[in-house]
């Protein structure tokens, strides 16, 4: 039971690191309909950003806003005029295929431009594990969860109670409605961006000092948070929260009692099985289909 | 039009068998390379082009064909008996594989795809006393056909280029009978499709099927090609380059893999001279293409054709206005 207990807990950190990852990925597709296959690398690059502002002396909280807002210019504003405003009209496809050569040319940029070795982080929480009832954890799993957790609160309460947030759902449920009650959907769909990116950078601070920083971080990050995302449900951002802490601690128990090997493919049998039985995901609603 | 098409299309295929006689090994293997992809690609224009099924899954057939012919040919069968085991067990795994699209559409799709994929490449990766796991199966044998030994690297090629024509024209069939029809009606409305008739269920199974079957022959002839394969060029990864490939070529045009998996294959080889730099290159070129290019690279023509119109159109407007006023 101690066993198990302490693989939750464990489990419940990685998943609320997928869940903040899936929520900005559920965030887009409600907004602009863009499925960023580059989501993963999003996470990579404030990691290198946090890394070149230390570099440069700043300490790492100093370091983690400037790249915030660093993030916030590239891959929120540059992203959405430079790849996707061009290519809304086009539908899936031309998004889908510029977003996965962004994530090509991101990866190799960071490789040949500062290095391909995994590169030390530092932590932001203390070095410490504590003992409750037979189980350690430690002072990182606490403070990742809790971190990430009121991210996500908070990006949903801003969501659900403030002005700007309900506009931002309005354009995601009906566009052009939106617009005729006077909402800037441009600026809203913006803003979508703007905190997709905030938590990109948000996640590297939580998953690099475990992981390291490395070109190809993202890869592995970003197909979970797909499978995240898809599990709680596509088009609900508490599904992204309830799937990521899914996977998340699957995946812990799975390496655990069946096999290390087959790790990887906790997230897919579970996507497989919830897809099969509720295709729009656990809190997902349906979809009509239009002729 | 057409006459252009087959024209061009005929001086592509003299190119195919005279151009690589002049080249050395390292090019003669790159034409082979692209060769096999082209085979690949084209299978999954059926799915994605013409049927309109977002497949991220490819590679994990061409990945199933590879082993099954490189299995069967370790077990002492011959490449002639294995090739059409692995086509016709990527036959059935695609209509497997189908099923949940029969469910899920669009995105759901995609990931259900991309995650048989990942448990395909696990397999590989993990069931060592089937597939050698990460040391992977070596010394693959090049075949004979009658009699003749295809051991040299020219040789093969031309063994790859005759599937290639073999199977592309198989496809131009398919594509021109009533089936491409129904294959392109389920792409553009499948709810019109439906109600028009088309069995929309054993279509969609059928684009996945054909198209898996396709991947499953070039993995056939990609393990003889290297000579030794392990789980790396199957992985999820390569999917999603096989996507790529397609939609840049031009989903839905007939010759689109063919610029496609030119772009995925030699395009990367020539930017060697960005050195470290050359994928960050690629990437970014596949960006720009997407941008100024959402169609894929053999809408071209069909952009120019519109704008030379509408330039007709607008002179025609033009000259008519002038001749009203004259009046």
């Amino acid at each position: 039971m101690t066993d198990f207990l302490q693989l939750f807990f464990s489990g419940l950190a990685t998943g609320s690191i997928y869940a903040l990852a899936a929520l900005g990925f559920t965030l887009l597709w409600q907004a602009s309909g863009t499925i960023n296959f580059a989501q993963g690398e999003f996470v990579m690059l404030p990691a290198f950003m946090m890394l070149g502002f230390m570099a440069a002396g700043f300490p790492l909280v100093l370091s983690f806003a400037a790249s915030c807002v660093l993030s916030v210019f590239v891959l929120g504003w540059l992203f959405k005029r430079g790849v996707v405003d061009p290519l809304f009209k086009f539908g899936m496809m031309p998004i889908v295929v510029a977003t996965i050569g962004l994530s090509i040319a991101m990866r190799n940029a960071v490789r040949a431009g500062y290095s391909a070795e995994p590169q030390p982080f530092p932590n932001l929480f203390p070095d410490e594990v504590y003992n409750l009832a037979g189980v350690t954890i430690s002072a990182t799993d606490i403070g990742t969860f809790v971190f990430a957790m009121i991210l996500v609160l908070a990006t949903q309460a801003f969501l659900a109670k403030t002005v700007t947030g309900r506009a931002m759902q309005a354009v995601a449920q009906n566009t052009e409605s939106a617009s005729v009650l006077g909402i800037n959907v441009p600026r809203m769909i913006f803003y979508t961006f703007a905190i997709n990116a905030v938590l990109a950078a948000a996640a590297a601070i939580l998953v690099t000092p475990t992981y390291l920083a490395k070109f190809d971080m993202g890869s592995s990050l970003g197909n979970k948070a797909f499978f995240a995302a898809i599990i709680g449900g596509f088009n609900n951002s508490r599904g992204a929260l309830l799937g990521g802490v899914i996977v998340g601690v699957c995946e812990n128990l799975a390496a655990a009692y069946i096999s290390p090997a087959y790790k990887d493919a906790v997230a897919l049998i579970i996507f497989m099985v919830v897809i099969l039985f509720k295709p729009q995901g656990l809190l997902g609603k349906k979809v009509e289909r239009k002729v | 039009m057409k006459k252009l098409a087959f024209l061009a299309g005929l001086l592509g295929l003299l190119a195919c068998i005279f151009v690589p006689t002049l080249l050395k090994n390292h090019g003669i293997y790159l034409f082979t390379y692209w060769l096999i992809y082209v085979i690949a690609t084209m299978g999954l224009n059926l799915t994605i082009g013409y049927a309109g099924q977002k497949s991220l899954g490819h590679a994990a057939f061409f990945g199933i064909g590879a082993y099954t012919v490189a299995i069967l040919m370790q077990a002492g069968y011959s490449f002639w008996l294995g090739m059409p085991i692995a086509a016709l067990g990527c036959f059935v795994v695609g209509l497997v594989l189908g099923f949940p699209a029969l469910r899920v559409q669009t995105i759901y799709l995609a990931f259900a795809t991309l995650g048989f994929n990942t448990a395909v490449w696990l397999v590989m990766r993990n069931e060592e006393w089937l597939t050698g796991g990460t040391f992977g199966i070596n010394n693959i044998a090049r075949p004979e056909a009658f009699g003749i030994s295809l051991d040299g690297n020219l040789a093969y090629y031309y063994l790859v280029l005759a599937f290639a024509v073999v199977l592309g024209l198989l496809l131009w069939g398919l594509l021109h009978s009533p089936w491409g029809k129904a294959f392109t009606a389920l792409r553009d409305n499948p709810i019109r499709a439906e109600s028009l008739g088309v069995d929309i269920r054993g279509y969609t199974l059928l684009s996945f099927a054909i198209g898996a079957a396709y991947a499953g022959i070039a993995g056939g002839l990609f393990g003889s090609l290297v000579q030794f394969i392990d789980p790396a060029p199957f992985t999820v990864e390569a999917s999603i380059m096989m996507y790529l490939m397609v939609v840049v070529g031009g989903p839905g045009y007939f010759l689109g893999p063919l610029l496609g998996a030119a772009v995925g294959v030699i395009l990367p080889e020539w930017l060697r001279f960005a050195q470290a730099w050359y994928l960050f290159v690629f990437g970014a070129a596949v960006v720009m293409l997407m941008i100024y290019l959402p169609d894929g690279l053999l809408s071209i023509p069909d952009r120019l054709r519109a704008k030379r119109q509408s330039r007709e159109a607008s002179a025609a407007r033009a000259a008519a206005a002038q001749s009203g006023v004259q009046a």
